[in-house]
């Protein structure tokens, strides 16, 4: 295979799966099937997505100790690649210990003032952005699989409440324009099913990795409605609601977008 | 200044013509936009990038404001002996990053 020998140079970051994902047979559509083509071909290749870089800080991070437990990620988790597999596609999660759903970022939050005594990260900061995409990577190509019964469907149900309410000036709900317009253009840009398997994502035109509250913080703007903090309990149950809408997709972090 | 990811084959026979892949993280600021205080936010761009293949340079362009965010940059080389590959990058500061990747050519 000619590609062979163009592979190499990529140090430590052993990709067992094919960096392009193969073409899913389910009813949902990823925000991949809605980019143009050029977009594809810059999330596809594994040396143009600019979200690697991202992925490359966070490993980089990964076995940097902080805190004043003297550890670093790796001291309890070992090898990403092995222990962090299959963990971003089946977040969010309930916690009993909180009594309500906690996402990925909470929870390296939490492993990092509990466990490591080091500082929270801002959830949008640079770091929590390397670590979360870092984490969401090794779940490359692995399916969407969020549990949504048992303590977890009040929470659920709370966020497909949101995601059909209408709000703002504007009216919308996430309804109108992700299941009731996907597929039609809204101004230049065409309206995807908002699913967020991708996420965090490299957003053109944010010319950077950024999450999925920052995604919901934009689009409740667009709607001219106030939009909620990040990490806000609305938006982690709405990632909980999308996430289910995307269920057996693909993860594709770190994916590239509009 | 930022992370920066550079991909060179492994192996090569002599005379192959090879890809080398770059990609390094930087805001490439133009120095057009304006901030929310209505001003110019100053200019700060990667300003050149230069490569060498066994201390030899075997590529350098100069980039200004049109370049965008986190640029990638490929370009191929002919492989004519084992060593190194070098990509430097340089910013409007005369900082320099800086990425190497060997090659074994058989």
């Amino acid at each position: 295979m000619k590609n062979k020998s163009l592979i190499g140079g990529v140090v430590g970051l052993g990709l067992a799966l094919a960096f392009a994902l193969p073409a899913t047979a389910a009813d949902n559509k990823s925000g991949y099937d809605y980019a143009t083509k050029d977009t594809q071909a810059l999330q596809d290749d594994e040396m143009q997505n600019p979200g690697m870089l991202w992925v490359e800080t966070g490993e980089e991070n990964w076995s940097k100790v902080e805190g004043e437990a003297g550890k670093s990620c790796a001291t309890c988790h070992n090898d990403a690649e092995k222990t962090m597999k299959g963990v971003s596609t089946s977040y969010p999660k309930y916690k009993d210990k909180l009594g309500k759903l906690q996402s990925v970022v909470q929870r390296i939050n939490q492993c990092r003032t509990e466990n490591m005594k080091a500082k929270a990260w801002k959830w949008e900061s640079g770091e929590m952005l390397a670590a979360s995409t870092y984490v969401a990577f090794q779940s490359r190509g692995l399916p969407v699989t969020v549990a949504v019964d048992g303590p977890a469907k009040p929470f659920f149900d709370k966020g497909k409440k949101f995601f059909n309410q209408r709000r703002g000036q504007l009216d919308m709900s996430c309804k109108n324009c992700h299941e009731d317009n996907a597929g039609v253009m809204i101004r230049a840009n065409k309206l995807s099913e908002g699913q967020i398997n991708g996420f965090p994502v490299y957003r053109l035109k944010w010319g950077k990795v950024g999450s999925a509250h920052r995604r919901f913080r934009g689009c409740n703007k667009n709607v001219r409605a106030t939009p909620f903090g990040y990490g806000a309990d609305e938006y982690v149950n709405l990632e909980l609601y999308v996430a289910w809408r995307g269920r057996g997709l693909a993860g594709e972090t770190p994916a590239v977008r509009n | 200044m930022a992370s920066a990811r550079l991909k060179v084959p492994k192996k090569a026979k002599k005379g192959d013509i090879i890809t080398v892949k770059s990609l390094i993280k930087h805001k490439m600021e133009t120095g057009q936009r304006k901030g929310k205080d209505g001003k110019k936010i100053p200019r700060k761009i990667i300003k050149n990038v230069t490569a060498t293949y066994n201390g030899a340079t075997v590529f350098s362009a100069d980039w200004w404001p049109s370049i965008s965010a986190n640029p990638f940059l490929s370009f191929k080389l002919k492989a004519t002996e084992s060593g190194t590959v070098e990509v430097k990058w340089t910013d409007d500061n005369d900082k320099v990053v800086s990425k190497s990747a060997k090659i074994a050519v058989s």
